[in-house]
C-alpha cells in the first residue's frame, strides 16, 4: 500500500508539473534555430521583429526637430557650462563650409531627426539601421564583435544584446544568440544597443555639443497598439562627462511602414 | 515523503513561481526626467502651440477658443488634472501593487496621486469594463494586461481634460492606452491618446522616468474647487478668429501659423517640405531658454 500510495502522488505531481510548463510556452520552447536545429544565431534569437520601414512621429520638442532651434534655445538639456559656451558659438555657416554639416546627425541625435528609418539584417550577426534624413548608417553588432579602430565617427561603434531572449541565457539560449542576464521566458523583448567612440557633434541642431567621451545607450522596444499600429519607441540615454550635467534622457517613437513610402534621402544640413 | 516525491515537490515549487517572472516589478517612486517638452512639463506649454496634435477641426477650433483664464473657472479648476496628466506634468511617480490578502496575488497595480491628479488605479484582476454609461470621474476606469514584459494600461470614463495644458482638449469619450516598459533603473511611458471627438488619428507620446533616490509620497492633496473670482456662469473665451495668441509661435520661434496650428501631418517629416521656405528663424532665444542653471 504505501508504495502504491507513493506512485499516486507521484502521478499526479507529474501531472501538475506537465500542466505549469505547457502554461510556460516559452520556457518549454527552445529559441528560433535552438536545440534539434542550426545554431540560434541574433537574428533567428531575436524576441520581437524591428525590421521594415518606420516614420518617425515628431509630437514632442517639435520646435527643436522640426525646424532649426534658435540659437539659444536650451530648455530641457541638462549642459555644462563649458556646453554653453560651445553652443553659444554655433556657426552653422562654418560648419558647412568646414564640411560638418552632419554633426546634427550623430548617433546621439539620429534618431531625433523627423525621418524615415530602414531597418534590416546585413547578416546574421549585424542589424543595420539607415536614414533617409542625413543619408546615415548605423550597425548593431551582435555577439563578441571588436571594433577595427580609426578615428572617431559620426554614428560610433555600436554593440547590441537582445534583452527578454525567448531561451536566453539563464533559459538555456544557445551560445551566441545574443541573450543577455535579464532574460524574459514570456518571448518578449528590446534591444539594447551601446555606442562608443564617437566623432563630436550636436544634440541639437543649434549647437548643443556632446563630446567625443560621450557614451550612448538605447532600448528599442515595439509595442503593439490595438487600433493596428505597430510602434517602435526608443529610450536614449547619453552620457558625457564634459558636456552633460547628468545623464540627457529622451525617447523617441515611430510608426510601422507596409512599405518605403515617403523614402527621400536627402543630404545633412547644418542649416534646415 | 519519499526522496522522489520530495524533488518533485521541489521542482513544483520553483515552477509555480516561473510565472511571475513575466511581470516586472514596478514598484518604487519614479523620478521625472522632463528634457523632452520641458517647457511643455514644466512651466507650462506656450499659447497657441498645437504643433504636432493631430486634432481635427473641431479641436483646433475648440483650442483656439479656449482663454488660460478657463481654470479659474469652479467647473474646470480641475480639468488639468486628468490621467494625461501622468503624461504631460511635471511631477514623478509612486506606483505600487495592490495584493489579495488570501492569495497574495496583485489585483492592481497603483500609480499614485500627485498634484491634484487622481491616483491610477490598474485592476489587474480581470473585472469587467463599466457601462460606457456609467458615471466618468476625473481618476477614469482602467484595466491592464502584461504582454510579456511591458504592462498595458487602458483608461477610459474620463472626465473632459486637457491634452496639452494650452487648451487642447479631450473628451469624455477618449480612451488613453498606456504601456509601462521599464530598464532596469529607467521606466519609459509610451501612451496614446485616441479622441473620436476632437482627434483624428491616435496621439501618441513617450517620456522616461529615474529611480528616485528617496521616497515619493504615494498621493497629494486632491484637487479643490474654489472661487477664483470668475462669475458665475462666465466662461472666458476668444470668439472664432479672435484669438491674439496665434502667432505666438512666429514671433518667439520664426514657426510659420500653419504649422503652430496642428494637424496630423505637422508630425511627419513630410511637412518641413511644406514650411521649409514659410520659416524664419529667430535671431536669439528671448526666454525660456534653459541652459546650465536649469532645465
Amino acid at each position: 500500500m504505501p508504495m502504491r500510495n507513493t506512485r499516486i502522488e507521484t502521478l499526479g505531481i507529474l501531472a501538475l508539473l506537465a500542466t505549469l510548463l505547457a502554461a510556460l510556452p516559452a520556457l518549454a520552447q527552445p529559441a528560433r534555430g535552438g536545440r534539434g536545429g542550426a545554431p540560434a544565431t541574433p537574428k533567428t534569437a531575436a524576441p520581437v521583429d524591428l525590421t521594415g520601414y518606420w516614420v518617425s512621429i515628431v509630437d514632442e520638442d517639435w520646435r527643436f526637430r522640426m525646424v532649426t532651434p534658435v540659437p539659444g534655445d536650451y530648455m530641457g538639456v541638462p549642459m555644462t557650462a563649458a556646453s554653453k559656451q560651445v553652443a553659444d558659438a554655433w556657426d552653422p555657416a562654418k560648419d558647412e563650409a568646414a564640411g560638418e554639416q552632419c554633426k546634427s546627425y550623430g548617433a546621439p541625435a539620429i534618431l531625433r531627426v523627423p525621418e524615415h528609418l530602414h531597418l534590416t539584417w546585413q547578416d546574421d550577426q549585424t542589424m543595420k539601421l539607415e536614414t533617409d534624413s542625413g543619408t546615415q548608417t548605423r550597425l548593431f553588432h551582435f555577439g563578441d564583435w571588436k571594433p577595427a579602430g580609426g578615428p572617431p565617427t559620426w554614428q560610433g561603434d555600436s554593440t547590441a544584446s537582445w534583452e527578454g531572449v525567448a531561451g536566453g541565457r539563464g533559459f538555456g539560449a544557445a551560445p551566441g544568440a545574443g541573450g543577455s542576464e535579464t532574460s524574459d521566458p514570456t518571448g518578449r523583448g528590446d534591444l539594447k544597443v551601446t555606442t562608443t567612440h564617437l566623432k563630436a557633434g550636436y544634440l541639437r541642431k543649434n549647437g548643443v555639443p556632446y563630446s567625443e567621451n560621450a557614451q550612448l545607450t538605447e532600448y528599442y522596444d515595439i509595442v503593439k497598439e490595438k487600433n493596428g499600429d505597430t510602434m517602435l519607441v526608443v529610450t536614449i540615454v547619453t552620457t558625457d562627462p564634459q558636456y552633460l550635467r547628468e545623464p540627457f534622457i529622451i525617447t523617441s517613437h515611430f510608426k510601422k511602414q507596409a512599405n518605403n513610402d515617403g523614402w527621400k534621402p536627402t543630404p545633412c544640413s547644418a542649416k534646415w | 515523503m519519499t526522496r522522489t516525491t520530495a524533488g518533485l515537490m521541489a521542482a513544483l515549487f520553483v515552477c509555480a513561481g516561473l510565472p511571475a517572472l513575466a511581470q516586472v516589478d514596478l514598484s518604487g517612486s519614479w523620478q521625472s526626467k522632463n528634457h523632452e517638452d520641458a517647457l511643455e512639463r514644466g512651466a507650462g506649454p506656450n499659447p497657441g502651440d498645437f504643433s504636432g496634435i493631430p486634432f481635427n477641426e473641431s479641436g483646433r477650433a475648440f483650442a483656439l477658443m479656449n482663454s488660460q483664464s478657463q481654470i479659474s473657472m469652479p467647473e474646470r479648476i480641475c480639468a488639468f488634472y486628468s490621467q494625461w496628466h501622468m503624461m504631460v506634468g511635471t511631477f514623478g511617480e509612486k506606483i505600487w501593487n495592490e495584493v489579495d490578502p488570501v492569495t497574495g496575488k496583485t489585483v492592481a497595480w497603483v500609480v499614485g496621486a500627485w498634484e491634484d491628479r487622481a491616483p491610477m488605479t490598474i485592476w489587474m484582476d480581470g473585472r469587467p469594463q463599466p457601462s460606457k454609461n456609467a458615471p466618468h470621474s476625473q481618476a477614469g476606469f482602467t484595466t491592464g494586461v502584461w504582454e510579456g514584459n511591458i504592462l498595458t494600461a487602458t483608461t477610459t470614463h474620463m472626465l473632459t481634460g486637457y491634452l496639452r495644458r494650452n487648451g487642447v482638449m479631450t473628451s469624455d469619450q477618449a480612451t488613453m492606452i498606456t504601456h509601462f516598459i521599464k530598464h532596469g533603473d529607467m521606466l519609459t511611458l509610451f501612451s496614446e491618446m485616441d479622441d473620436p471627438i476632437y482627434l483624428s488619428e491616435p496621439y501618441y507620446i513617450s517620456r522616461t522616468f529615474v529611480t528616485a533616490p528617496t521616497l515619493m509620497n504615494s498621493g497629494g492633496p486632491p484637487c479643490v474647487v474654489g472661487d477664483e473670482g470668475v462669475p458665475e456662469g462666465a466662461v472666458p473665451h476668444y470668439l472664432p478668429g479672435k484669438n491674439p495668441l496665434v502667432d505666438e509661435m512666429g514671433k518667439l520661434y520664426g514657426i510659420p501659423r500653419e504649422a503652430a496650428m496642428g494637424g496630423a501631418e505637422t508630425a511627419y517629416p513630410a511637412f518641413r517640405d511644406k514650411i521649409k521656405d514659410k520659416f524664419v528663424m529667430g535671431a536669439k532665444c528671448q526666454k525660456n531658454c534653459g541652459g546650465p542653471a536649469g532645465n
